[in-house]
């Protein structure tokens, strides 16, 4: 994208204009990468909390009588598992078993389920959900209407509760609550996407800066500090989740992803990849992905590094970059099967030089 | 942010000064802003020989690697060995201690298409 005159601005712009934000590309908006620094921004959310502009993200609502059959069809985990006000991981398959996109599916009510969606996915998400729905499905895109934020961080709870100080019920891991600011309702969920404690907040535009603006008020006192994409990305590899296109896109599978646990092979309705993914399964693997560190003093792994074995290429970096918390080079890639044991040695090509790599276990920080 | 006025300034951010025909060169301040928590930093191999706006070394941040470019032809004469071990020398010192190599130049008319320091605040719209 060239013309940043067609980048899509948050309704928050406003404030990261005052903060002066370094502002960057992604999925087509026009976001922050940081306010201060990665470094700084990254340790806030591990030892205090950050908060996150996240208005990119989508809100796809399917409801009806048909929507609990007809989602579960839609995508690999089974929705009958999580009940009122609770979300799920999962994902949605190609007819060929590879990744549309990954997403938290919420069920608000028994006919009426939320889609958290990535940014860069909502208009394909949509069409592919809205070209297959029936009589009994509603399809509604609703995301231009919400703002995001996502406050993340072992003081996350603390602060959210002085913000939303009506707010006395507890709240659990994966759960949504509709809670009340300024009049309007705010979607409230426990989750994130960076390894620690926190929750995602979802409400109209027109009260978004004003949500903001309180929990960096309330939350001044516990360190809370703004935070970019540039620590969203950091974080989430630290912990090893997925981004799409990078670990995840419409020629790699979940299961080459090693998301298996979010797909249910056994549920009664056949899932939309179902019959490749079983024979993927069953005829094994012939790559995934794993978590890669440098070992020694080496750059940086980036996304489409080669890596090698003994001369011959044997995967490719998808995400990777300096760790804060261990400062050093980590990264995940996709590698042949045979190279995906954790301890395996293997180089990276960083600028046409070798730099060794070793294969470690996932995740390379773990708190939740 | 500081920029010095005893520097010249390449348009794609690079500082050098020249003593004894030897440039001494770096990123300035707002390159280092602008990359922000330099976590390495590859340095160009000794006795390599490099055009004008040639990449000539990498600075690697948390997020990026950028490419710095020659701000001048010549023979890399010296690199600066503590950006190994302390690459943050790039941030909290761009003009002094995170120098990042010396080059003999070659050409020294090449000097006259840099900037001075009032030509390259107006690049930075300043």
């Amino acid at each position: 994208m060239s013309a940043t005159e067609s980048l899509r601005e948050t309704a928050l712009s406003p404030a990261h204009k005052t903060l002066g934000a370094k502002m960057v590309e992604f999925g087509g908006w026009n976001m922050p990468v940081s306010y201060t620094t990665i470094m700084e921004e990254h340790k806030a959310v591990r030892e205090k909390a950050g908060l996150f502009d996240i208005s990119h993200m989508g809100q796809i609502f399917v409801s009806g009588t048909g929507a609990e059959a007809w989602l579960n069809i839609l995508l690999t985990n089974d929705i009958r598992r999580i009940s009122h006000g609770y979300g799920q991981y999962t994902l949605m398959l190609n007819e060929a078993g590879g990744t549309i996109d990954d997403l938290i599916v919420y069920r608000i009510e028994d006919q009426r389920y939320l889609l958290l969606v990535n940014a860069s996915r909502i208009e394909d998400d949509f069409n592919w959900l809205d070209r297959r729905k029936n009589i009994n499905v509603t399809v509604e895109n609703l995301s231009q209407g919400f703002g995001g934020l996502a406050l993340q961080g072992p003081e996350a709870e603390t602060i959210l509760r002085k913000t939303l100080d009506e707010e006395k019920r507890q709240i659990k891991r994966n759960q949504l609550l509709i809670t009340p600011f300024l009049g309007l309702d705010v979607i409230l969920t426990r989750t994130g996407y960076t390894g620690e404690d926190g929750f995602e907040l979802f409400c109209s535009n027109e009260i978004i800066l004003k949500l903001w603006d309180k929990l960096l008020l309330d939350g001044k006192n516990y360190g809370l500090l703004p935070a970019g994409l540039g620590a969203r990305d950091t974080l989430r590899l630290e912990a090893c989740y997925p981004l799409y296109g990078h670990e995840l896109s419409s020629t790699i599978s979940p299961l080459e992803a090693g998301l298996k646990n979010f797909i249910c092979f056994d549920k009664p309705e056949k899932f939309i990849g179902l019959e490749p993914l079983k024979k993927q399964r069953n005829k094994g693997l012939s790559r995934r992905s794993v978590a890669f560190e440098v070992v020694g003093a080496g750059a940086p792994p980036r996304a489409n590094y080669p890596i090698m074995k003994a001369g011959v290429q044997v995967g490719e970096i998808t995400s990777g970059g300096h760790s804060p918390t261990l400062k050093k080079g980590i990264a995940l890639g996709l590698v042949e099967l045979a190279h995906s044991e954790p301890g395996t040695q293997l180089e990276m090509i960083v600028r046409e030089r070798s730099v060794p790599v070793q294969v470690v276990k996932k995740p390379f920080y773990r708190k939740l | 942010m500081n920029h010095p006025e005893n520097l010249h300034y390449a348009d794609s951010h690079e500082w050098i000064s020249v003593e004894n025909g030897i440039g001494t060169v770096g990123i300035t301040d707002h390159a280092q802003n602008a990359l922000s928590d330099v976590v390495f930093v590859d340095l160009p191999k000794l006795g390599k020989v490099v055009k004008q706006k040639e990449p000539s070394a990498t600075v690697e941040s948390v997020k990026a690697a950028s490419d710095i470019y020659s701000p001048v032809s010549g023979e890399i004469t010296e690199v600066n060995s503590h950006l190994s071990s302390s690459p943050e020398l790039v941030n909290s010192s761009p003009y002094e201690n995170g120098w990042i190599f010396k080059i003999k130049l070659s050409n020294p008319d090449e000097m006259s298409s840099l900037k001075n320091v009032s030509a390259y605040l107006a690049l930075l719209g300043k």
